[in-house]
């Protein structure tokens, strides 16, 4: 296993006025990894990409880019470059000026800054605007010269600060799409921060989940959406039922527990578990029928169809079952005819397998 | 709202209203009817008083060769020349350091850095004579040969029109995405290199504006130069000044409507700069 390209070492950030924006953040992030800080807004998942950059400084903590401490190194001496979420471009100079720019103030050669940034901008495909100034571009085509520009010095990491999160909804689909092919052609280690969890899940190979300037989960995005650590991030990946539940007996392959609107229950579960505690299944994992399963196994519940909402493909069925419990369920819509087969009001039950619920004890 | 408004009969119906436009004119006439008579007369034959001749150039051909006039003309150029270049040079490093830095009393600071703008003329006239005359300056300097002769005034302007500038500048620097400056250090320019390469570009306008702001008002002065000047330095307005007391004549009234030329021209060209730029970041 080579080294990691950046260890965190208990990184803590905390602004005059006392708020801690990043508390005690330790973690590595490998060579060619396509790595996402992932977190709602103010989890300081930007100051860490600041501090990253060297931008910000930590208040305590070891950054080491590549085996070396960045603690004395300035930003422009750092093997990182950004691009933000303003994009950054310099207004007035052109697009060759701006991709030049990184080269020509650490003194790179005339000849070979030419070479490198027609390459950079062959990369992005903006050569045939290369003399255009940025007012006369658009959203799109101007984080794609920040892309550019960044990626002309070589970096060791490339970090990305909400990359998508100013253009608009088909062309952030077309840039998710250019951006990891991007990162799997020039083969560097690319950092991208941000809020959107389908941004991470689909552009990711590993994912840390930060809240309240502290790391939640590190998982690939699969792991993460199939075996959250705890209910923030159950509930913050994708959309799922969390059922409060009280724990009855708890072996170490098997768990008793009492649920609300389900009774007794038993779940595979390895490790301890006590008192309070949430279970959580993800709607697609749930099945509506019109009849009592038969399956034994299953876990099943009684309730009325509150809500459809149809979309396309499936539908989002909202279930109230005992003790006013909510289930949503997505049902595909597999035949032409019939829909999602249920109607608001009908009475029906719910089951699903004890293997796909989530034991939650955080 | 089928129906589209014409210009000046919205809600505010200023073009509606005749009381609104008769106040319009009038004011207008007040504030450029001097000035007009003034453009006027410096066409007029008439040797002496306001009764109207005829049409002549020769007003300003004889101001031209007015030797008194060109030199005061001379020294008031010089004067705006030398003291624009000074205040900008200060305004600037003022601007920047008031955007940059925090520091204890900023708000003070920044109030007593404004101060020569609303300060009565006078008194700031008063107060750089009583201080050149306390330090030496005034005595030392009129011994001096032609332009060090100047430098009391040219230090007075400075004082006064290094505000303006700083201001301008100033307000330019409100509009500065602080992540320029990062994304220049971040692709490896030192702080001396993203200012010369992405902050000074951006200040251009402001620089420029308030450099010429600065020229027009040096330029203009009267008061403060009036009580800085020596003997021997005098500069255009403070000549025309001398001039008048001896009669109101075409040939200042042709000089005179050169300087507004000049001033209206630099204001304009100021305003241009100023003016916030059509195509927005987006």
């Amino acid at each position: 296993m080579a080294e990691p390209i950046i260890a965190l070492r208990n990184v803590t950030k905390t602004f005059p006025g006392g708020v801690k924006a990043v508390d005690d953040v330790s973690f590595d992030i490998d060579q060619n990894e396509f790595f996402a800080l992932l977190g709602p807004s103010g989890c300081g998942k930007t100051t860490l990409l600041r501090m990253i950059s060297g931008l910000e400084t930590p208040t305590s903590g070891q950054i080491i880019i590549g085996g070396e401490d960045m603690a004395l190194t300035p930003p422009n001496k750092r093997p990182t470059n950004m691009v933000f979420q303003s994009y950054a471009v310099f207004p007035h100079m052109t697009v060759a000026d701006n991709v030049a720019y990184g080269l020509k103030v650490t003194g790179v050669p005339t000849e070979e800054t030419k070479r490198r940034v027609a390459e950079a901008l062959d990369m992005v495909k903006l050569t045939h605007l290369a003399a255009r100034k940025p007012d006369q571009m658009s959203g799109g085509q101007r984080q794609r010269v920040a892309l550019a520009r960044a990626l002309v010095k070589r970096p060791k990491v490339l970090l990305l600060d909400e990359p998508l999160s100013a253009l608009d909804a088909k062309l952030r689909d077309e840039m998710r799409l250019e951006l990891t092919r991007l990162q799997e052609n020039v083969g560097i280690t690319f950092i991208i921060v941000t809020h959107d969890q389908d941004e991470a899940l689909s552009m990711a190979s590993r994912i840390a989940v930060m809240d309240k300037g502290a790391v939640q989960q590190i998982a690939t995005p699969s792991e993460l959406y199939e075996q959250p650590t705890s209910r923030f991030i159950a509930d913050f990946i994708g959309k799922v039922n969390l059922i409060n539940a009280t724990v009855v007996s708890s072996t170490p392959k098997k768990l008793v527990c009492d649920a609300r609107g389900l009774g007794r229950i038993e779940l595979p579960h390895d490790g301890r578990a006590a008192g309070d505690i949430a279970i959580a299944v993800r709607p697609e994992k749930l099945k509506i029928t019109d009849t009592q399963p038969k399956a034994a196994k299953k876990i099943s519940t009684e309730g009325k169809v509150r809500d459809v909402a149809y979309y396309g493909d499936t539908s989002h069925v909202v279930v109230r079952c005992k003790d006013d419990l909510e289930l949503s369920v997505n049902v595909q819509n597999d035949s032409r005819v019939g829909g999602s087969g249920v109607e608001r009001g009908q009475k029906v039950w719910i089951h699903w397998a004890p293997e796909d619920t989530l034991v939650l004890t955080e | 709202m089928a129906e589209t408004l014409k210009p000046g009969s919205g809600p505010l119906g200023y073009g509606t209203r005749l009381w609104l436009r008769s106040l319009f004119v009038a004011i207008f006439i007040a504030l450029y009817a001097p000035i007009a008579t003034l453009i006027a007369f410096s066409f007029n034959t008439a040797k002496r008083g306001v009764v109207w001749r005829g049409f002549t150039w020769d007003n300003y051909e004889k101001a031209w060769n007015n030797v008194a006039l060109q030199e005061a003309l001379l020294n008031s150029l010089t004067i705006a020349f030398i003291a624009t270049i000074i205040a900008t040079i200060i305004g600037a490093m003022a601007a920047l350091f008031l955007w940059r830095f925090r520091f204890p009393f900023k708000p003070a600071y920044e109030g007593v850095m404004a101060l020569p703008i609303v300060i009565p003329e006078i008194c700031m006239g008063v107060s750089l004579l009583l201080f050149f005359i306390y330090t030496g300056m005034m005595g030392w300097s009129v011994g001096m040969p032609w332009p060090l002769n100047l430098i009391n005034i040219i230090i007075a302007h400075v004082a006064f029109c290094f505000p303006f500038v700083a201001v301008v500048v100033r307000s330019r620097l409100v509009g500065f995405n602080r992540q320029f400056e990062e994304a220049s250090k971040d692709l490896g320019a030192s702080e001396w290199q993203t200012f010369w390469n992405v902050i000074l570009p951006f200040m251009m306008p402001g620089l420029v504006a308030g450099a010429l702001l600065a020229f027009t008002l040096s330029l203009d002065d009267f008061v403060i130069t009036f009580f800085t000047s020596g003997p021997e330095t005098v500069t255009f307005p403070v000549k025309v000044y001398s001039l008048v007391r001896r009669g109101v004549s075409p040939e200042i009234n042709a000089a005179s409507t050169v300087l507004i030329v000049i001033t209206v021209i630099a204001t304009i060209i100021a305003m241009k700069l100023q003016a916030p730029q059509k195509t927005g970041e987006g």
